[in-house]
């Protein structure tokens, strides 16, 4: 089973999108990375919180989830690009008849999963339409 | 040194099931939502709980007056919703309003009234000077039996307030609370559903804390419904603080900003709560605000408040709570179960 310390590990990453910044090449991570592909040990990495706002690169709808998922279908599973450049993958709550690539989207707090009726609740970000954006 | 409400932020989810929907499937008289005057009440989404909702409304309050989220001493989250019971809600909105890790927090319960506590206690915290600031939050995805009369009306909705000494948007002037031991609505250690007394909810529970609260702070104030601008009352349905208003010598207008229970529900521990951010919403500085929540159990806290100049400055700055009434989603009776968990899958 535990999955607990997994979970509370990426508290900081899934509450508030806390990734890695790059100071010497201005590179962003998320997830965040200890170490920059680019200036590796040169890097001058630091904390970045990112705004959350992104873009839709490309999207999937479930039809058919697992059992942990299977209450919400139909949903929206898109790639998102943050605006400081990152690509993550995370769930568009609006109906599948809305969604669409190019589509801002912005952050909210929302349950991920649960593990069961007697686990823990995972909380993170998920992503809703910017109002006219679509 | 004054204390008081430095910014605030509520949250109210975007789907509504109307109370002519309930009754169509209960075969309920159709006039149910004028005998109530509830229309309509908000449904969280399939993956919302007590502490999403809260997190919303806390960083909307974050929001409003630019807070330094490490300047917060002291987070009480009160909630009849609690998703776990033991582990709190206060430590995850925390965390996800990025406070700085030393600070006290605490979970409240005290049905529908646990927020009006949560905002004493930061009170207490803030007038000692022991905090820089508190943060207060009543927030609720409330449950009501398929079928009972609380079905019309258990909503879900979330109010934050952060209270301070600087920079006060609106002053609390003083409180007063009346508390006894009445056993009018409860809910048993893992019971899905609480339980009610029926109209022994009414006259012994509602009309009698919130007329002694009210009365109380009136006297200790030396004040008369006159005396404020707008008043906001706990609103479990639609009737009861138009009427509680109306015995105390408040008048129609005074209520009328804050009386948000026709189109959300009752949100419960963030019922007044909304219905003062919607009144702080409208209201300019100078003008004073009279607030008395009720909790089943049962007690009643009552506040006077003065609003600030400062209020100006952040008001626009973060979603009102009439913004919440706009773009929103209807459901069946059918998918409203299905988000609220009552289908067994």
């Amino acid at each position: 089973m535990s999955t607990v310390p997994r979970f509370w590990r990426h508290i900081p990453q899934r509450y508030n999108l806390v990734g890695t910044h790059c100071e010497k090449c201005d590179e962003y991570y998320y997830p965040p990375r200890t170490i920059c592909p680019n200036c590796r040990r040169n890097a001058k990495m630091e904390d970045h919180k990112f705004d959350g706002r992104g873009t839709v690169v490309t999207y999937t709808t479930i039809y058919n989830a697992t059992d942990d998922f299977k209450r919400q279908t139909p949903y929206n599973l898109a790639i998102i690009e943050l605006m400081e450049g990152p690509r993550l993958t995370g769930q568009v709550i609006c109906s599948p008849d809305e969604i669409k690539i190019g589509m801002k989207v912005k952050p909210v707090f929302r349950i991920l999963g649960k593990e069961g009726d007697r686990g823990i609740i995972y909380y993170g970000t998920k992503f809703v339409p910017v109002e006219g954006s679509a | 040194m004054p204390a008081g409400i430095v910014s605030y932020g509520v949250y109210i989810p975007k789907y509504r099931i109307r109370a002519k929907e309930i009754a169509r499937v209960w075969g309920e008289r159709e006039d149910m939502a004028q005998n109530l005057n509830v229309f309509e009440k908000s449904v969280p989404d399939i993956d919302e709980d007590a502490v999403t909702i809260a997190v919303e409304a806390a960083r909307n309050a974050v929001r409003r007056a630019s807070i330094d989220p490490a300047r917060i001493g002291a987070i009480y989250a009160g909630s009849e919703s609690h998703p776990y019971a033991v582990k709190p809600t206060g430590t995850i909105v925390g965390e996800a309003i990025g406070v700085d890790h030393q600070l006290t927090v605490a979970d409240l319960e005290f049905a529908c009234k646990a927020g009006t506590a949560a905002v004493q206690a930061c009170l207490g915290l803030v007038t000692a000077n022991l905090i820089d600031l508190g943060l207060a939050v009543g927030t609720d995805t409330s449950q009501g039996a398929p079928g009972d009369a609380l079905e019309y009306t258990a909503a879900a909705g979330a109010a934050a307030y952060i209270i301070g000494r600087e920079n006060i948007a609106a002053e609390i002037e003083g409180f007063y609370s009346f508390t006894t031991d009445t056993p009018d609505f409860w809910r048993r250690e893992g019971m899905p559903y609480p339980e009610h007394g029926g109209r022994f909810t009414g006259e012994p529970g509602y009309f009698k804390h919130v007329m002694s609260a009210t009365r109380g702070l009136l006297k200790k104030m030396g004040t008369i419904p006159e005396d404020y601008d707008y008043a906001v009352f706990h609103q479990p349905n639609g009737k009861f603080p138009v009427r509680v208003a109306g015995q105390l010598g408040f008048l129609r207008e005074q209520i009328e900003p804050g009386l948000v229970v026709p189109w959300i529900g009752n949100t419960y521990s963030g019922s007044s709560l909304i219905g003062l951010a919607a009144t702080l919403d409208v209201a300019r500085p100078g003008e004073r605000i009279f607030l008395a929540s009720f909790g089943s159990g049962a007690g009643s806290d009552a506040f006077s408040i003065r609003v600030k100049d400062e209020i100006e400055d952040v008001r626009n700055r973060a979603p009102k709570v009439r913004n919440y009434f706009e773009n929103v989603q209807y459901l069946d009776y059918a998918v409203y179960a299905k988000h609220k968990g009552k289908l067994r899958l």
